[in-house]
């Protein structure tokens, strides 16, 4: 029996092999326990703050919005240590890893920001750590790869399948049901089984609470609209959670839609999937009309997963947010627009929430109207893939 | 009496343990993947269990994933695969079939016409790799429905909460793990503690089957003494299918040579 709920309307569940539910309630028995110790929540409230750099600030666009009627706020997520939103959650999961008396994690990876943070944590907090990581994804993030093993972690190819996050998912649940008694599952996204979903959205909220504060403060009025783009949805779930009663601010989720809804190479299973049970969860998913899983496509490799956390799927199913999609070249140009008005280099992953925040800006350019775009990133790691898209857009060829 | 049922009590009577190959349908080709479950039948085997290929199979380790990512390279239906099932069981009236699958090729289909397909295609239990006992309601129910037994996964450090709701459930037969992790071949002989057996049947009477990692005739000798009614035995067979894929005689020579042995060793000792 489960303490907690572990469904989001008809969303969400364990659906892992019988082997994994000790661990799965071990570690939810554990999350209760941890969220009612103050001392506990002292210790993550001290990383955060003098460690990975929280609050992080709201910066307005001062460029971007000329000619218009929008003010575009970002939540900086990508100040934070480790350059991405993923430092909040890891942090309070190694800190759950070591109250559980395990000495090792297990985590996966797709862009490689959940890999790095990780390795953070785990090289702080003193824990073991390997990560499985799709041998596409490797070749197309080395840097973070680089960077996860300077800090000590073992990154371990996935060759199986697409060889993305998807297959780097399995291999991490299969490492996971063999070593559970000594190892700790570090899920870098609000999906999978229960209680991840609700874990990685608590230890995430920070980013809603801070950003609702701040917007009172410079605004005195909460946003019309928060976009946040949502490959598994873990950043979009943390800025939307503290929102989620103030009905009149609508929340907005953008998919990646690849190369094109119609060309199949997306990863947009809220928008263009539907209800299957995948990755330990019930869920939107990316299949095909036996139910084989489909492999997603986003060229943001952090946003390359077919399937996408419960809460969202029950969010839409309930009309509280709205899901839409933005392609490739919609989100480098978004990319290229913030590079060059702001002077800030977004996430891929961001760069599809911001697209979509400026083809809101140019539909109703005459209106009033406050946007947040949750900033989860930053984009060093995507120059390169960048730079490749753009050589190839300008000479024809195809990508 | 159904065909477990009928099954257990014939090998108990006879003294032998229960031998259950596990296979892949559609691996590597359908006509082939007929010819071994054709073989394994007419070899000695006391009931089939046949996985139904899946994209993304956690719970099997990389020789079943393989064996799955050859037979859905073919991309067959589910009609053809229930298609199968119904001539098979035509052919062979008394052997109990069970299928091994994952939740969402049954959740696509519509969970009550999957157990109606499952009927009329003569399935005698289903096992899904991914939804425990705790999430398994309204696969159950649908499965009482058509009167196909679900098969549940008892791992070896269950305690004695999951062994009550297991032997409340259970039907057919309870899988019991030989170890934590996924499937796969190995060559040590391990033996789950006899006061773990002993726990189990302290719940239930239900026959206990012992699968993960069953590759030679020692580990099979060791479960039926230890108390256990049998065994699983799925990556030795699935490797013999990758290592043959360009000689199908030897392929079919070499399973048959395997599952005699394997059955013969259920005859041990009893």
């Amino acid at each position: 029996m489960t303490l907690l709920n572990p469904y989001f309307g008809e969303f969400g569940g364990m659906y892992v092999p019988q082997i994994l539910m000790p661990a799965l309630f071990e570690l939810e028995k554990h999350f209760i326990a941890a969220q009612q110790d103050l001392d506990f929540q002292k210790k993550i409230d001290d990383l955060l703050k003098n460690y990975a750099g929280r609050p992080t600030p709201l910066t307005l666009c001062r460029n971007l919005t000329i000619g218009t009627k929008t003010r575009i706020y970002l939540k900086r997520e990508d100040l934070l240590h480790g350059g991405a939103h993923k430092t909040n959650q890891v942090l309070g999961q190694a800190m759950l890893a070591i109250r559980m008396k395990k000495k090792e994690i297990i985590a996966e990876t797709g862009a490689g920001q959940h890999g790095v943070a990780t390795a953070i944590a785990c090289s702080l907090l003193n824990l073991k750590c390997r990560i499985y990581m799709g041998i596409k994804d490797i070749k197309r993030q080395s840097t973070n790869v680089c960077r996860m093993k300077l800090m000590g972690a073992q990154v371990i190819p996935v060759t199986n399948g697409s060889g993305t996050l998807k297959d780097a998912c399995n291999e991490a649940l299969r490492d996971w049901s063999k070593n559970h008694k000594t190892s700790h599952y570090m899920i870098g996204t609000a999906a999978g089984p229960h209680p991840y979903p609700t874990i990685v959205r608590e230890f995430q909220k920070v980013i809603g609470t801070e950003t609702k504060k701040q917007i009172l403060e410079k605004e005195n009025k909460l946003p019309d609209s928060i976009i946040a783009c949502v490959g598994g949805g873990s950043n979009a779930i943390g800025i939307f959670s503290n929102f989620i009663d103030n009905h009149k601010v609508s929340l907005i989720g953008v998919e990646p839609a690849g190369r094109g809804i119609e060309t199949g190479k997306h990863g947009a299973p809220l928008t263009h999937g539907r209800t299957g049970i995948y990755f330990g969860m019930k869920s939107y998913l990316m299949q095909n009309k036996e139910g084989q899983i489909e492999n997603s496509w986003s060229i943001s490799a952090g946003l390359d997963f077919p399937s996408v956390g419960p809460e969202h799927a029950w969010l839409k199913s309930i009309n509280r947010a709205q899901y839409v999609s933005i392609n490739d070249e919609e989100a480098i140009f978004a990319f290229q627009t913030l590079c060059e008005k702001e002077g800030i280099i977004p996430a891929l992953e961001s760069s599809h929430a911001l697209a979509y925040a400026l083809k809101i800006m140019k539909i109703n350019s005459k209106k009033e109207q406050l946007l947040i775009v949750n900033l989860s990133g930053r984009g060093d790691k995507d120059i390169n893939t960048v730079n490749n898209f753009l050589k190839k857009e300008k000479y024809n060829e195809p990508i | 009496m159904n065909r477990y049922k009928k099954m257990f009590k014939k090998l108990s009577m006879l003294k032998e343990g229960c031998f259950v190959p596990f296979v892949v349908l559609g691996d590597p080709t359908l006509e082939i993947s007929i010819k071994i479950i054709k073989i394994l039948i007419e070899n000695g085997i006391d009931a089939l269990e046949i996985g139904i290929p899946f994209s993304d199979p956690l719970a099997d380790g990389p020789i079943i994933q393989k064996s799955s990512l050859r037979a859905l390279s073919n991309k067959n239906t589910f009609l053809e695969y229930f298609d199968i099932l119904k001539s098979l069981r035509t052919q062979y009236k008394e052997i109990p079939i069970g299928i091994l699958i994952y939740a969402n090729l049954i959740y696509n289909q519509g969970i009550n016409n999957f157990y109606l397909q499952c009927l009329s295609s003569g399935i005698d239990s289903v096992l899904i790799a991914d939804v425990p006992i705790e999430e398994s309601k309204i696969f159950y129910n649908n499965a009482n429905k058509y009167k196909i037994d679900s098969i549940f996964i008892c791992p070896p450090d269950a305690n004695d909460d999951l062994l009550k709701k297991i032997s409340l459930y259970a039907k057919g037969y309870i899988y019991v793990l030989s170890r934590l992790g996924i499937t796969g071949k190995e060559d040590d002989i391990f033996s789950l503690s006899q006061n773990f057996i002993k726990r189990i049947k302290k719940y239930t009477s239900i026959p206990l089957l012992q699968g993960f990692g069953i590759s030679n005739t020692e580990q099979v000798k060791k479960a039926i003494t230890s108390g256990l009614s049998g065994i699983i035995c799925g990556s030795a067979i699935i490797e013999i299918i990758e290592k043959n894929l360009i000689n199908q005689d030897l392929m079919f020579k070499k399973i048959k040579a395997f599952v005699k042995l394997l059955k013969k060793s259920t005859k041990y000792n009893l």
